[in-house]
């Protein structure tokens, strides 16, 4: 280690061409520091998604009561009195859903560990193109800035949901949030889609072309494996999000017919005819199921790593997971018209989208039962990235299971558009990403900072936030099942959600709990980069090739030359080794088998 | 120290395995894009299908695509055609460019470079020609007749009676004579040509307009983005900036797109003019 340090002091000495400020911290073209503008931009992006779901919980567990502090935060046009308005709840709730499915778990996650762990996972010096690199990172800079700019407009931001749906997205008449704070929605997620397909381009590119000698595809680390099909998904899926956003764009400032049909509004009859949102729906959600699964599968493949470093095992069923990883970025692609169901779509239809989604749950329950068969006999560590990561299986296996019924199209139509679809994908999707974006964060931030973050604050805020999580979430399966349907901005106007009343105030409570608890995580992230105790080389006595290079960032990851692979990255407790772990760029001994 | 010269050396840092294709990180990356950008132009063509689906009826491209400049009416997909065809050849032009630049052959590049560039001209050309055309419409425009809407194929008026009409309601059916006079009504509404709201070419339907002025205008802007780009590579050719680098690959990336956007208007093309 002390090596490996002087390494880097020479070498910062030795460097020809020396780095600015601004090349090395701004337009860095380094992986590392790329990573790091990722994570602090997602950070900041979550602070505000998850801070503007407590100001509508407020309203849905209160929803008589007066928050001066709402006026304060969002002004008197939108809160006066202290009394949300119900075009601001609607605003509020876009864009908690847009932040934290597009910035937060798409940018933040893959942004961040992809581009901190691909090069040094697969032992290389950096990404393919660290120029398409830096402009994805700012392209995602900038479409951020535009997706909070939104949030000032006078008329408020975007309000037709994540999924914009027209015509209320298509027509500026619709709502306040349908003029500018579409528009800038719109333009926001055209950069986003740049930037992620810069992004995603060069992770394959990279995964396929950079691995060192010996890495071959069947030695990577499950990591990997679960980044480069995120970026095949992102590839292929956000481009038809683009074919679906400009054909609104059309029909919102060119007077074409794709969406719209056939509108009265106040100024008369509109002149477009034979538009359907249906087309919208197809489009949206061919990119928005496999989105699930940009969000997921680097939420599994952190866990994977995580779990077998901590239970000091083998990973189980190796390739049974490449393989379930695989099936899932096939399958993402054949179930988009499950969100569909009650559109009147044939029912035949129904029945063909109901067979692939429930397919899903195969490879699905495979990764499970793989991560609870490594834990299983484990010497578990429980580090809190540990903790995160067996909360993640916990909510994965949660919240899939309420996915089954949702699967089917006969139960489904009950259950569309209640808060059991809000329970359902907030557990399996929003927590699953969240928590293993968490231990991602724990387990890795000796290699982003060099430091250790504080273990104590860590366990608190991991208990924090899946007790809250869990109490937010699953009481919305009961006010689901009973009925309550989502983005009602008043639920007390209909008597018969009068006895959901406490349990939307408990929900409430709850939420504001989660929130306050990730104020630990912000703190103990942001002391520990600067105050936490020194890392060392490899903490976690990990296999992995990231903890060969020095605990000081090289630019070139390796001082020297790049190490060679030899065995498969989860030799953990081998038989015939003193250490319990093996690391890849150690050769076989004479007699040993690979494993 | 040994170690550090190779850190800082691009050229030599890399020392890992080799590709699975044997392509150079920005050739995949070119196919990788290509890939991406074929699921844009899927998802639009989807929307066409969409409608194409929904509605009874939809014009026939012959009838519909029949001028030529300069020569008028009557000579159905064949302006189209000859522009499919300039399209096709500039990618064989492109090929040669890209064989020539594999040996090295600078003045052979610069040829078949410049050719593709001219073919892609010519094709953006014409499609605006075309698009202004289709805007334009036919001399007397659609009518509605009581038998349904009409495309005016002649009139013949003296002060406020008509004398003379041909009436064409698309999918061959066609009055003229007595019959024609029943049913026309020259107070009744008329289009000229095509926007946004309306086309005479199928008045119940925007869509066919506005799919056509889309999905050709998005494929119009990808041949017009490539022709640029062949033309900022035509000049590094002769400036001598792939001599210096030792090999031509930069063109070859370029063709690939090209490649690409000819593949994607055969499918336009088929599309909106043959189906």
């Amino acid at each position: 280690m002390a090596g490996g340090h002087d390494h880097a002091h020479d070498h910062a000495h030795a460097h020809h061409h020396k780095e600015s400020f601004i090349t090395k911290y701004i337009f860095s073209q380094d992986h590392k520091m790329i990573a790091k503008q990722y994570l602090v931009t997602a950070i900041i992006m979550g602070i505000i998604g998850i801070g503007l779901s407590a100001l509508f919980r407020l309203k849905l567990g209160w929803p008589d009561t007066q928050f001066p502090i709402l006026e304060t935060l969002l002004g008197s046009e939108a809160a006066p009195n202290g009394e949300l308005q119900s075009n601001w709840y609607l605003g509020l709730v876009t864009m908690h859903g847009t932040i934290m499915v597009f910035f937060v778990l798409t940018g933040g996650l893959s942004g961040t560990f992809s581009n901190l762990l691909i090069p040094l996972q697969i032992g290389a010096r950096d990404m393919a193109s660290g120029l398409l690199n830096m402009v994805s990172y700012w392209l995602f800079f900038l479409s951020s800035v535009i997706m909070v700019a939104s949030l000032f407009v006078e008329t408020g931001p975007a309000s037709a949901g994540w999924t914009i749906y027209p015509p209320l997205s298509a027509l500026e008449e619709a709502q306040p949030g349908s003029g500018l704070g579409m528009t800038l929605w719109l333009l926001s997620m055209t950069i986003f889609v740049a930037s992620s397909l810069l992004g995603g381009i060069n992770y394959i590119v990279t995964i396929l072309n950079l691995r060192t000698k010996g890495m071959k595809m069947t030695r990577l680390p499950l990591t990997i494996w679960t980044f480069f099909v995120t970026a095949v998904l992102g590839l292929l899926s956000f481009p038809v999000l683009v074919s679906a956003v400009v054909l609104l764009l059309m029909d919102r400032g060119m007077d074409t017919s794709f969406y719209l049909s056939e509108i009265t509004t106040s100024s008369g009859q509109l002149a477009q005819t034979g538009g359907s949102p249906i087309l919208y729906e197809h489009l949206f959600w061919f990119l928005g199921h496999p989105e699930v699964y940009i969000v997921l599968l680097p939420a599994l493949g952190i866990s994977s790593e995580v779990i077998a470093t901590s239970a000091r095992k083998p990973i189980f069923g190796y390739r049974a997971m490449i393989g379930s990883i695989l099936a899932i970025g096939f399958l993402s692609f054949i179930v988009w018209a499950h969100h569909m169901f009650v559109t009147g779509m044939s029912p035949f239809l129904g029945s063909v989208f109901t067979f692939t989604t429930l397919l899903i749950a195969i490879p699905s329950a495979v990764k499970v039962f793989n991560y609870i068969t490594t834990l299983w006999r484990g010497n578990i560590k429980f580090t809190p990235a540990m903790m995160f990561c067996i909360g993640m299986v916990s909510t994965f296996i949660s919240g899939g299971v309420t996915g089954i019924i949702l699967a089917d199209s006969a139960l489904d139509i009950s259950k569309h558009d209640t808060y059991f679809v809000v329970g359902h994908f907030h557990i399996v999707m929003g927590m699953s990403a969240i928590l293993a974006m968490f231990a991602g964060v724990y387990h890795w931030f000796p290699k982003l900072y060099g430091k250790m973050m504080n273990k104590k604050l860590g366990y608190a805020h991991f208990w924090l936030t899946i007790i809250s999580g869990y109490g937010v979430f699953l009481p919305m399966h009961f006010t689901g099942e009973g009925g309550l349907p989502r983005r009602y901005y008043e639920n007390t106007a209909f008597p018969m959600f009068d006895h959901m009343v406490d349990l939307n105030e408990l929900i409430s409570v709850f939420a504001l709990i989660g929130v306050l608890g990730q104020v630990l995580f912000f703190f103990n992230f942001f002391y520990s980069a600067y105050r936490g105790p020194r890392a060392t080389k490899n903490p976690w006595r990990a296999t992995t090739l990231e903890w060969t290079t020095p605990v000081d960032h090289v630019h070139g990851n390796w001082p020297g030359a790049l190490p060679e692979v030899h065995r498969w990255p989860y030799d953990y407790s081998k038989p015939g080794w003193d250490e319990d772990f093996v690391p890849q760029d150690v050769p076989l001994k004479p007699d040993e088998e690979e494993h | 120290m040994a170690g550090h010269a190779q850190e800082v050396d691009a050229a030599t840092a890399w020392g890992g395995d080799g590709s699975p294709f044997k392509l150079s990180y920005g050739k995949q990356m070119m196919w990788f894009f290509l890939l991406s950008d074929a699921l844009t132009f899927g998802g639009l063509l989807c929307a066409y299908g969409y409608f194409r689906h929904q509605y009874d009826s939809w014009p026939v491209g012959e009838e519909v695509f029949n001028a030529m400049p300069f020569l008028g009416n009557g000579f159905p997909l064949l302006y189209v055609a000859l522009m499919t065809f300039i399209l096709i050849v500039s990618s064989v032009t492109m090929v040669l460019a890209v064989e020539a630049g594999h040996r090295l052959d600078k003045p052979a590049v610069i040829k078949w470079l410049t050719l593709t560039v001219i073919g892609g001209f010519f094709f953006v050309g014409s499609q605006a020609w075309e698009w202004y055309h289709f805007i334009h419409g036919s001399h007397f425009g659609a009518t509605l007749t009581s038998e349904g809407w009409a495309t005016v194929s002649s009139l013949i008026m003296e002060g406020d009676i008509v004398k003379e009409v041909s009436l064409n309601f698309g999918h061959g059916k066609e009055l003229a004579g007595a019959e024609a006079l029943a049913v026309y009504d020259p107070h009744a509404a008329t289009i000229f040509g095509a926007n946004m709201v309306q086309n005479e070419y199928a008045p119940m339907i925007p869509q066919f307009a506005n799919l056509f002025f889309f999905i050709t205008g998005f494929h119009g802007f990808h041949v017009l983005s490539g022709v640029v780009i062949n033309l900022i590579i035509l000049i590094n050719v002769r400036k001598g900036v792939y001599d210096k680098r030792g090999h031509f690959e930069m063109v070859e990336k370029v063709g690939l797109y090209w490649h690409f956007v000819d593949l994607v208007w055969v499918f336009v093309f088929t599309f909106f003019y043959l189906v």
